[in-house]
């Protein structure tokens, strides 16, 4: 296969062709939500909003994983942080979250022992490493991540690591669907799917939330045509009345998704009730370890309190994940709150909407 | 955070693969996907291959889109 064709995707003269296609069709105003972060980056980066007409307002979704990490989810990682000889081991964008009292990035500056990774992977060599301390891996994200740590955990089962925990704090993307599609202040006219969740779960996995809600669905890839396309889609469907669920990001998704990755993640882990940020408590859309994987729970094995803490003051994020406020209605944006002193999650991810406002708007 | 760039496989020792993504090397496990072979193009997330690209629905996708994108417009420019 060549890249050639990949990059065929990036083709301006089509983005233009689709733009005016778009222009030519859409007749009804209309509100959709793209759900996935590296969309909403996406959007912002090709300044995608301003090319499309005034008919089709874009909402962003709560597709940053860092960003419905519920504020005490938060709270146990900095406690966590904490305890006697561990090692944290953590994606990027985490450490920096504020949590009620601190950080993960203030605890690391006060000595804990907090390490970025790139991925499970090298949370286990930390482990082998480190045989004396107990390395704690946070597991946030969604569909697309949570495989890797449920291969994370059976690798640390097979090689009989017992300094090896995972806190998981994952959560699944359709049912946060229903909540949004049910938000009657939303009033979504379509949903642009996310891609990479969607290589995992399949269109199969949208067919429950689309039947109950009949709501216009669009997979879509992370080039501007990808989204320009998927857009495209949804108006035809609206236009012609006819909501159905599409795949616009064939080469990647197929129905079933990933039968393996699907395999991992369910020997590994079961659907328990979850708290967003922004959403609140979400029957069935989260993940939690199962019985037999109990000696790597970190939330069994270390005595952590799930309190409820208040979220930052006069942070709108969680308005902001349900597209129920833009960046520039909540009262700290650009002024208390920038990427450098960031107040809220929303700020601190690169996929955030506050910091893709702020970067490209 | 998604890499929307599919990687190619150079290299596959030990269910780990060598990817090459636009000119940077980097490793991939790939205990998530059935088959892979040096020379796929797959997507990586997080240090795991979580699926191979479609060359042919690749193809097949742009065609379409070309298609739609250009069926009115074709008359426009020949005007
Ligand atoms: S601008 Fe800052 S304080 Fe306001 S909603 Fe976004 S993250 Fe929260």
């Amino acid at each position: 296969m060549s890249i050639k064709h990949l990059h065929e995707y990036r083709d301006p003269d089509l983005s233009r062709d689709i733009i005016e296609q778009i222009k030519k069709e859409s007749q009804k105003p209309i509100r959709l939500m793209e759900v996935c972060g590296t969309h909403t980056v996406s959007i912002f980066r090709n300044g995608i909003r301003s090319l499309l007409p005034e008919t089709i307002s874009l909402l962003s979704g709560p597709g940053c994983p860092v960003c419905v990490t519920a504020q005490n989810e938060i709270d146990a990682f900095v406690q966590l942080a904490a305890f006697e000889d561990v090692i944290i081991a953590t994606f990027g964008d985490l450490i920096r979250v504020p949590g009620a009292d601190s950080s993960l990035q203030n605890e690391q500056a006060k000595g804990r022992d907090v390490r970025v990774v790139y991925s499970t992977f090298d949370a286990l060599e930390v482990a082998k490493k480190n045989p004396h301390k107990k390395v704690i891996f946070l597991g946030v994200g969604f569909e697309t991540t949570a495989p890797t740590i449920a291969a994370s955990i059976l690798a640390a089962h097979d090689l009989n690591l017992k300094n090896y925990f995972v806190i998981s704090a994952h959560k699944l993307l359709p049912p946060a669907l229903s909540t949004l599609a049910e938000n009657q202040k939303l009033n979504i006219d379509g949903f642009i799917l996310p891609g990479h969740v969607s290589v995992i779960i399949g269109v199969k996995a949208y067919i429950p939330f689309f039947k109950r809600y009949n709501i216009p669905c669009v997979i879509a890839g992370f080039e501007p045509i990808d989204i320009l396309q998927a857009i495209h889609m949804l108006v035809r469907q609206i236009e012609g009345n006819a909501p159905k669920i599409e795949n616009g990001y064939k080469r990647a998704v197929s129905a079933e998704g990933n039968p393996k990755a699907q395999l991992i993640l369910g020997r590994v882990f079961e659907p328990a009730d979850a708290a967003w940020r922004g959403l609140g408590v979400i029957p069935f859309s989260g993940l939690k370890i199962r019985k037999e994987f109990e000696p790597f729970d970190a939330q069994k094995v270390f005595d952590v309190q799930l309190t409820e803490k208040e979220e930052p003051k006069g942070c709108a994020c969680g308005e902001i994940l349900t597209g129920d406020k833009i960046p520039p209605q909540c009262a700290l944006y650009q002024k208390k709150c920038t990427p450098t002193h960031p107040i809220g999650p929303c700020m601190v991810s690169s996929e955030g909407t506050c910091a893709a406002y702020y970067r490209y708007h | 955070m998604c890499l929307a760039i599919p990687s190619k496989i150079v290299k596959i020792e030990n269910n780990v693969a060598t990817i090459d993504v636009d000119g940077v090397r980097r490793e991939a496990s790939l205990l998530l996907i059935e088959d892979p072979k040096v020379g796929d193009y797959v997507i990586v997330h997080a240090g795991f291959a979580i699926n191979k690209i479609n060359e042919e629905l690749a193809l097949e996708s742009l065609k379409l889109m070309k298609e739609a994108a250009s069926l009115i417009f074709d008359d426009d420019k020949k005007k």
